[in-house]
């Protein structure tokens, strides 16, 4: 990293500034989001001012925070967990089952049970790859049909109405603290406690080690069979949490709920700076892409655009981060090779520089 | 108990596959043979319900309509039916209900085509055949009860929005996919209607949930935000109006914005008593299920041999006369509000 900064002080400014500006991805993602917050309140002041508005702002990309922490997480070890989207689905509509037949449940029981059997699913994910050595592409994507697969031969053509919940479950889905949406306050928890393991325990620094080499994490002795089984289990974990938050906040579950949401986690996690390459991101920056995706979502039907190209706009938005990664991992191969050389040619002024 | 049933007419079918495949021998032989439920003589009319699958709510409650109407007549009711909604999943029910010799069958089809064989057998044995909710063919089947046709559901649609925001101001429609042909039908009505008979309503957006909740729910929260002053919202798909109830009821515009269209009272149920949603339409699956049973009746008994301008009594229903290609229409759509929504289950 030293040698890397070095080499940055040697370039031109112009050139540094763009590094900078690259490199800082959640930064310029943020960015992003406030200008296009600020262009579409000021095209329709609701959009912020108004409570719905702000809720609505809060509230909508609350659900795909949290699987976009989840994927993170997984991309970091350079791995993909497409069966998300299933495994939401299946929670959902478990929540909704239990409230059923328990209807006195205490909510956070069932906030419980969500996690747990989302974890058991992506148990059964991390067992296949850490054990089978099978890339997650095709073992997650196996198991995003088996589970559907399963969802859809129990639920068939019922489904779970908003009246099978208690009305305190379904109030969650729009209740409020200082007029922060609790569902917004779960997906900020999840963001924290998971960005702050990653940060600083040693064992979350792991994760980046072996998405950068796999080969040399095992060299070095790391867990990697571990790491990798906790990343599935975590991720399987918050798709269930995901899972219980849909069930609170759209009050309405059948066979297709969470279908494709697996590819929005993916994006959003892109989007943010997450290198799909892996050992690169941050799980805020994930955070930060899945509003920025959804936001953009609400504020396109605002400008007038019409439905058909909100998904054209979204896969710019991916292929736009996707070549901007690429583009600054090209600058820093450059910039690392021309830091060797210079650290070869003349030490001691470099020396000085610094 | 229904569970049994299942198996026990499974079993039958692959008996009658079995003996049918080892005599090689029509129909006309297994006349006498295990029909228990059968003999036409008198009024003793024996009708057996074929919904699309078993456990389905809809179906639950078309089929005690019928229940009821052959009860009221005096005849023998019996429901059979497949788990899932596959094509072909029927057939083999069609097959042991002709073995058995009823007298008719009422059958939601699972696919127009892929039941016409096993239809046209039955009818040759004898046994006449009313199709209800979704049609065959016309050639294979007597009659077909129509729950509603696409004007009537156009039209029921920019009434209720009419009534509920005093025919004038913005609305817009919520569908299902973009590509969806009842809905589209249904939207092109609705607009030759709103531009003849509603000219102070004007139409100023239609968005596509793509039958989904969370999509719907979205796009319902984006109409808010696009339309300010937006009046009403008509959703023709009863995961759209649900899901757009779901969304008005925990927002600002809860009883400002009027919500309507298409909808089954389980999925309404809360919004309607909690004032989001005022009425909503959708046709009455029980005096459909009623209807095709007294059909079946009047085919069985021959007061009507399914030609254009035959008409029968329906016991409270009333009078209908058969239409073009054999077709009873039940009347116009049923409209749910919260003095009715307790009456149904489904």
């Amino acid at each position: 990293m030293s040698q890397l900064d070095i080499a940055a002080s040697a370039q031109p400014r112009l050139q540094r500034a763009l590094v900078g500006l690259a490199k800082s991805r959640e930064i310029t993602v943020a960015a992003v989001l406030v200008v296009i917050i600020a262009l579409t309140t000021f095209k329709s002041d609701g959009f912020l001012f108004s409570s719905d508005g702000w809720r609505n702002l809060l509230v909508s990309p609350a659900l795909l925070m949290i699987l976009a922490v989840g994927q993170a997480v997984v991309i970091i070890t350079r791995n993909v967990d497409l069966s998300v989207g299933s495994t939401l689905g299946l929670t959902a509509y478990l929540t909704g089952k239990v409230f059923i037949q328990w209807p006195d449940l205490p909510v956070p029981l069932v906030f419980v049970i969500g996690l747990a059997f989302g974890a058991l699913l992506g148990l059964v994910n991390g067992v296949l790859i850490a054990f089978g050595r099978v890339p997650a592409i095709v073992i997650t994507l196996g198991t995003l049909y088996v589970y559907r697969g399963i969802f859809l031969s129990w639920a068939g053509s019922d489904r779970v109405n908003a009246s099978d919940f208690p009305s305190s479950f379904n109030e969650l889905g729009t209740k409020a603290i200082l007029t922060i949406p609790v569902v917004t306050i779960i997906a900020l928890v999840v963001m924290g406690l998971v960005g702050y393991y990653l940060y600083t325990a040693r064992s979350g620094r792991e994760f980046y080690a072996i998405g950068s080499d796999e080969d040399a994490a095992k060299l070095y002795g790391l867990p990697v069979t571990r790491r990798v089984l906790l990343a599935f289990v975590l991720s399987g974990a918050l798709a269930g949490l995901a899972g219980v938050v849909y069930a609170a906040r759209y009050g309405t579950v059948s066979s297709g709920a969470g279908l494709g949401i697996e590819l929005q986690a993916v994006g959003a996690a892109v989007i943010g700076g997450v290198a799909i390459a892996g050992g690169v991101g941050t799980v805020w920056g994930a955070t930060i892409g899945a509003v920025l995706l959804i936001t953009i979502n609400r504020a396109l039907p605002v400008w007038g655009i019409s439905d058909f190209w909100q998904q054209a706009v979204v896969g710019a938005l991916i292929l736009g981060a996707i070549t901007l990664d690429r583009l600054y991992s090209r600058r820093q191969e450059r910039l690392l090779i021309a830091a060797r050389d210079l650290a070869h040619a003349a030490p001691t002024k470099v020396g000085t520089a610094s | 108990m229904k569970i049994r049933n299942r198996r026990l007419s499974a079993l039958a079918a692959v008996t009658v596959v079995a003996s049918l495949a080892l005599t090689a021998c029509g129909s006309s032989d297994s006349d006498g043979g295990s029909s228990s439920s059968g003999g036409s003589d008198g009024g003793n009319v024996s009708v057996t319900f074929l919904p699309k699958n078993l456990g389905n709510p809809y179906f639950d409650t078309s089929d005690a309509g019928g229940k009821e109407a052959v009860e009221a007549f005096g005849g023998t009711y019996d429901e059979v039916g497949p788990d899932t909604a596959t094509p072909d999943a029927q057939v083999s029910y069609i097959n042991t209900a002709a073995q058995q010799g009823v007298n008719a069958l009422v059958v939601s089809a699972n696919d127009p085509e892929a039941i016409c064989d096993a239809l046209d057998e039955a009818r040759d044995a004898g046994t006449k055949v009313v199709t209800f909710d979704s049609d065959t063919n016309p050639e294979c089947r007597d009659l077909f009860i129509n729950q509603a046709t696409a004007d009537g559901i156009a039209k029921v649609e920019v009434d209720m929005i009419a009534e509920q925001i005093g025919d004038s101001g913005q609305i817009a429609i919520l569908s299902a996919a973009a590509n969806a042909t009842n809905q589209n039908a249904w939207i092109e009505l609705m607009k030759k209607d709103l531009a003849a008979d509603h000219p102070n309503i004007d139409l100023v957006d239609v968005v596509y949930g793509d039958d989904d909740d969370q999509t719907s729910f979205d796009k319902t929260a984006g109409l808010l935000e696009s339309h300010p002053d937006l009046k009403g919202i008509i959703s023709p798909t009863t995961v759209g109006i649900a899901a757009a109830a779901r969304y008005l009821s925990t927002s600002d515009a809860k009883g400002k914005v009027a919500l309507t269209g298409l909808g089954t009272p389980n999925q309404m149920r809360e919004y309607v008593k909690d004032g989001t949603v005022t009425e909503f339409a959708l046709w009455n699956p029980h005096d459909l299920g009623y209807l095709a049973a007294y059909a079946a009746q009047a085919l069985v008994n021959g007061d009507i041999t399914g030609a254009e301008g035959d008409s029968f009594t329906a016991g409270d229903l009333g009078d209908f006369t058969v239409g073009k290609d054999g077709t009873v229409l039940l009347g116009d759509p049923y409209r749910f509000n919260k003095d009715n929504i307790d009456d149904f289950d489904f």
